[in-house]
């Protein structure tokens, strides 16, 4: 069963990633300067108490002692308990996930429609004037970060012309009782679509900030690898046979010139989902970003490590699920 | 009137040097023609040029393309893709670029008569499980549903074959169909690409540089040099007495099946000068 081999390497080489993952960010935080109890005691605490607290955490042990604890307890479930918010590492940190998925996601469909519309306009008119402006508008969306994007958005859609809401997931002021946290997701198959208004108005700039540049790299990508499957035989072979050029690009170019930008696009969306960190603070919104943040300020330990672990999970899975649908898509490789 | 009119055909890169020179062929109904010429003589331009898909860098300069005597040129474009598409097919030069690699042959056999020409799905799916029979391949469900991946080469080109003659076209360009193939595979495409154009009775355009295929299936031919036709026959007397200097040593040029030790002149130096004066004669006739 080499399918099955596949996965149980695919699970192993998961496992490492992780283990490596956390062994860096474990040592790293507890190297760099700032301490969490220093964090938590009034000032003019005495040294007694420094090392009474520094003893119920843990943290007067070496730091391999401190990780083979950590990490018997990560193998029982159990990923700490957070030093600033004062509750386990694992309910918090999964609390959080859904609205930072449903931030991505979003993020990731509007840009691969708008990329995609990008590539395939600038492909049916190559060589013309809307290829030129497509080009010069995504290398301007590329070298603009994503973070500027946010705040040109909050200029243009929350100041001069505000019609979206600039901060926060949800407006307080709705009367709505979430059972989940994919708030998103969950208002529309509960079919409250006022909900849903109202949570796509808050996520509309946040995902559109972080969507911007990888819609730029998707366009650039999809359509060079459009206008090169373009010149191959079967493109011509189609249009021989009464096929317009739309047709032609949609229904035989596109589904091989797909497949270089899949896995670039896998790429591209973990350093997207790295980028709601500093996207989530700006709009205030609630999701994991937003709680490394205030982790890393108050060098909450505990929550920094269940964080970063949570990320390299989120990376793998995405790397995962991008090679199983080029598998899916490339029958070259389906029967491999 | 022949099927195919191509009549004072002139082509040129833009703003570069002409790639045809006021070529002039036709291919009737059930004729077999040849169209050869050593690489770069606009061979495969002509075919290019009559299915519409000539590269955006060549521009017309002049000429016409008829086909069934309607002037391809007065028709709007889509009108005009959908006539070639019903009435010309391409067998394209190498069946391992030539079909797409990420669906499945059925659909690409079928594609053209579902979609252009709005058969139902069931009725063009029997039409190609029927063609594939007479290309001679077994188990044709089994190849319809395969990836081009799973076949080889030989069998893509009988398939490319079957799809080309799936609408019934008046007229097949076939651009040197046997030239990505094996030795042994050739003979058999050869053989069956005529078997198929007698009994659809097509007009069929041979593009090649063989002049043994054009011996063995062509009833005549059009030998072109830079762009210009040197000589328009028919086989039998050509082979008997090629009219043109250029032509004659052509064929010396030829492996002979019959003597295949006798040794091969290339074509001569003043042959090929004496046919470049008259390619460069016509551009100054021109102005250019």
């Amino acid at each position: 069963m080499p399918f099955l081999r596949t996965i149980l390497a695919r699970l192993a080489a998961t496992l490492v990633t992780l283990f490596g993952a956390a062994v860096i960010v474990f040592v790293v935080i507890r190297v760099v300067p700032g301490n969490p109890i220093a964090m938590m005691l009034p000032p003019g605490a005495t040294e007694d108490d420094i090392a009474r607290l520094q003893a119920l955490y843990g943290l007067d042990k070496s730091i391999f002692e401190q990780f083979v604890i950590w990490l018997g307890g990560v193998v029982r479930g159990d990923f700490g308990t957070s030093i600033s918010l004062r509750q386990p590492v694992l309910n918090l940190v999964l609390g959080r996930l859904p609205a930072t998925l449903e931030l991505s996601i979003m993020a990731l469909v509007i840009a691969v429609f708008i990329g995609g519309a990008m590539a395939l306009t600038g492909t049916l008119r190559r060589d013309t004037r809307t290829e030129a402006a497509i080009d010069v508008t995504s290398g301007m969306a590329l070298s603009v970060p994503d973070f500027l994007w946010g705040l040109i958005l909050i200029l243009l859609f929350g100041v001069l012309w505000p019609v979206f809401h600039i901060s926060g997931r949800v407006s307080p002021s709705l009367d709505f009782d979430f059972q989940t946290q994919f708030y998103l997701f969950e208002s529309v198959l509960r079919l409250r679509f006022d909900v849903w208004a109202d949570l796509v108005s808050h996520m509309f700039m946040p995902s559109l900030a972080l969507a911007i540049p990888l819609a730029a790299i998707i366009s650039q990508l999809l359509k060079q690898s459009l206008k090169e499957t373009m010149h191959l035989d079967y493109v011509t072979l189609a249009r021989t046979k009464g096929y317009s050029e739309a047709s032609v690009i949609t229904r035989e170019a596109l589904p091989n010139a797909v497949l270089p930008t899949l896995t670039l696009i896998g790429v591209q969306f973990t350093f997207l989902i790295g980028g709601t960190v500093i996207i989530e603070r700006l709009f205030s919104y609630e999701g994991l970003g937003n709680m490394a943040i205030d982790a890393v300020i108050n060098r909450d330990l505990p929550l920094i490590q269940g964080i970063v672990i949570l990320f390299a999970l989120l990376f793998t899975v995405v790397n995962l699920v991008v090679d199983m649908t080029y598998a899916a898509l490339n029958p070259r490789l389906r029967h491999a | 009137m022949s099927f195919l009119e191509v009549e004072n055909l002139t082509l040129r890169i833009a703003r570069g040097p002409r790639i045809l020179r006021a070529v002039s062929l036709g291919v009737d109904q059930g004729e077999v023609r040849g169209l050869v010429g050593e690489s770069g003589a606009g061979k495969s331009m002509i075919g290019k040029a009559i299915l519409g898909t000539l590269p955006r860098a060549i521009q017309v300069v002049s000429g016409r393309i008829s086909l069934d005597g309607t002037d391809l040129q007065t028709l709007p474009a889509r009108e005009r893709r959908r006539r070639i598409g019903a009435q010309v097919a391409l067998i394209p030069q190498d069946p391992l670029t030539a079909l797409n690699p990420v669906r499945r042959v059925g659909p690409q056999i079928t594609n053209r008569l579902v979609d252009i020409l709005g058969w139902d799905r069931s009725r063009a799916e029997a039409r190609a499980r029927e063609l594939l029979d007479e290309v001679h391949i077994p188990d044709p469900d089994r190849v319809m549903r395969s990836y081009p991946h799973e076949l080889s080469g030989g069998m893509r080109q009988r398939i490319l074959i079957a799809s080309a003659f799936a609408a019934e076209p008046k007229l097949i360009i076939a651009d040197e169909p046997t030239t990505a193939l094996d030795v042994t595979v050739q003979k058999q495409i050869l053989r069956l690409i005529k078997e198929m154009q007698d009994r659809h009775n097509t007009a069929l355009l041979f593009v090649t540089h063989d002049l043994g295929v054009v011996s063995k299936i062509c009833q005549s031919l059009t030998v072109l040099y830079a762009g210009k036709v040197i000589e328009d026959t028919d086989t039998r007397s050509f082979f008997a007495a090629p009219g043109h200097p250029y032509s004659q040593a052509l064929l010396h040029a030829t492996p002979k099946y019959t003597d295949p030790e006798d040794s091969l002149t290339p074509v001569p130096q003043h042959v090929i000068d004496a046919v470049e004066a008259e390619v460069t004669d016509f551009d100054k006739g021109l102005g250019a």
